[in-house]
C-alpha cells in the first residue's frame, strides 16, 4: 500500500514537472552550460538582449535585413530573393529543434552580420528572444 | 521461305533495332536535350539530385543542376564555402565531402571554367540570355533581383525544368 502511495506521488510529481520541462529548449540548455563556462558570473539569458542583437546592424547587414523586423514573419534572402521561413518556433515549429542546424546557422550568420563568432551568451539570448515570440 | 519474305523480315528487324536505339538515346538526354549548345556536357543531367545537396544548397537558392557548372568549378566553390559570394555558407566536413563527391561525379565537363565560378558567366548562359532575347531592364526588376534567381522566370527551375515553354518573365 505504501509502495502504491509512493508511486502515485512520484507520478503526480512527474505530471507537474513535465510541462516545465517541455517549456525548456535542450539546445538553449547546452548554450546555458557553455555560457557558465565562458563567464562564471553568468545569470541567465535575456530575450531583450536577444532582440537587441536581432536588430543590431554592423556594416550592411542585420538579422532583420533578411528575416524582416519580426521573426514571426517570412523573410527573404538579401542576395538571392529566396523565401526564408519564419524563425520563431511559434510561427514555425521546426525551428530550434535540431542542434547541428542551429549551430550551423549561428556560425554562418554571426560571421555574415557581426564578422565574428557569437558567444554562448549571445546565442542563448537570441534563442530566448525567438522563444518569447 | 521465299527470298522476298526473308528480306521483309530482315528490314523489319533492322527498323525495330534502330527505333529501340533511338528511344534509348532520347531517354538518356531527357528533359535537357538541346539545352546545352556549347562545350558544356554534363555526365548525367537527368539523375535525381543528392538529398543532401538539395537540403543544404537549396536553403539559400535553388539547387542549381550539377551540370550547370564544370566539375572543376564546383570543386572551387566547395573549397571556399566560408566565403561564398560574400556569404558564409560553411558546412560540416562530412556534409561538404559528400556533396563534393556527388558534384565531382555529376558536374559538367566544360573545357573552360566560367569567371568566378559563376553559372551566370558561363558561355551557354550568356548565349541563352543575350541582349535581344530579353527585355533590357529584366535583371534590375525587383521581382527578378539577380541573374542567379532562375526561378523568377523559369517556373520549373526548382525541379530542374528550364524549357523555354516554362518561362514567364515577371513585370
Amino acid at each position: 500500500m505504501k509502495k502504491n502511495k509512493n508511486k502515485t506521488a512520484w507520478l503526480a510529481g512527474l505530471a507537474l514537472a513535465l510541462p516545465l520541462y517541455a517549456g525548456a529548449n535542450p539546445i538553449q540548455d547546452s548554450y546555458r552550460a557553455a555560457a557558465k563556462q565562458e563567464n562564471p558570473a553568468f545569470k541567465d539569458f535575456s530575450a531583450a538582449a536577444g532582440r537587441k542583437l536581432y536588430t543590431t546592424k554592423v556594416g550592411e547587414l542585420a538579422c532583420a535585413s533578411c528575416h524582416t523586423d519580426s521573426p514571426m514573419l517570412e523573410g527573404k534572402h538579401a542576395k538571392t530573393n529566396k523565401v526564408i521561413l519564419p524563425m520563431a518556433p511559434a510561427a514555425n515549429p521546426k525551428r530550434l529543434t535540431d542542434a547541428a542546424n542551429v549551430e550551423k546557422w549561428f556560425k554562418r550568420n554571426c560571421n555574415d552580420v557581426l564578422k565574428r563568432a557569437c558567444t554562448a551568451q549571445e546565442k542563448g539570448d537570441f534563442m530566448a528572444y525567438l522563444l518569447s515570440r | 521461305m521465299s527470298r522476298s519474305l526473308t528480306s521483309v523480315i530482315r528490314a523489319t528487324l533492322l527498323v525495330t533495332l534502330l527505333a529501340a536505339t533511338h528511344a534509348q538515346a532520347e531517354e538518356k538526354e531527357g528533359i535537357f536535350s538541346g539545352f546545352f549548345k556549347g562545350p558544356l556536357h554534363a555526365k548525367n543531367l537527368s539523375q535525381a539530385t543528392l538529398p543532401k545537396y538539395q537540403k543544404e544548397c537549396a536553403s539559400c537558392h535553388i539547387a542549381y543542376p550539377a551540370g550547370f557548372l564544370p566539375a572543376a568549378s564546383w570543386q572551387n566553390l566547395m573549397g571556399s564555402l566560408n566565403r561564398h559570394f560574400g556569404t558564409d555558407a560553411s558546412l560540416s566536413i562530412a556534409d561538404a565531402r559528400e556533396i563534393s563527391q556527388w558534384l565531382a561525379a555529376n558536374g559538367g565537363t566544360d573545357g573552360g571554367l566560367p569567371a568566378q565560378n559563376r553559372i551566370t558567366r558561363s558561355g551557354w548562359f550568356l548565349r541563352k540570355h543575350r541582349a535581344g532575347e530579353l527585355p533590357a531592364n529584366v535583371w534590375t526588376r525587383p521581382s527578378v533581383h539577380s541573374p542567379s534567381n532562375c526561378a523568377a522566370c523559369h517556373q520549373g527551375a526548382e525541379f530542374g525544368r528550364f524549357n523555354e515553354d516554362d518561362v514567364r518573365i515577371p513585370s
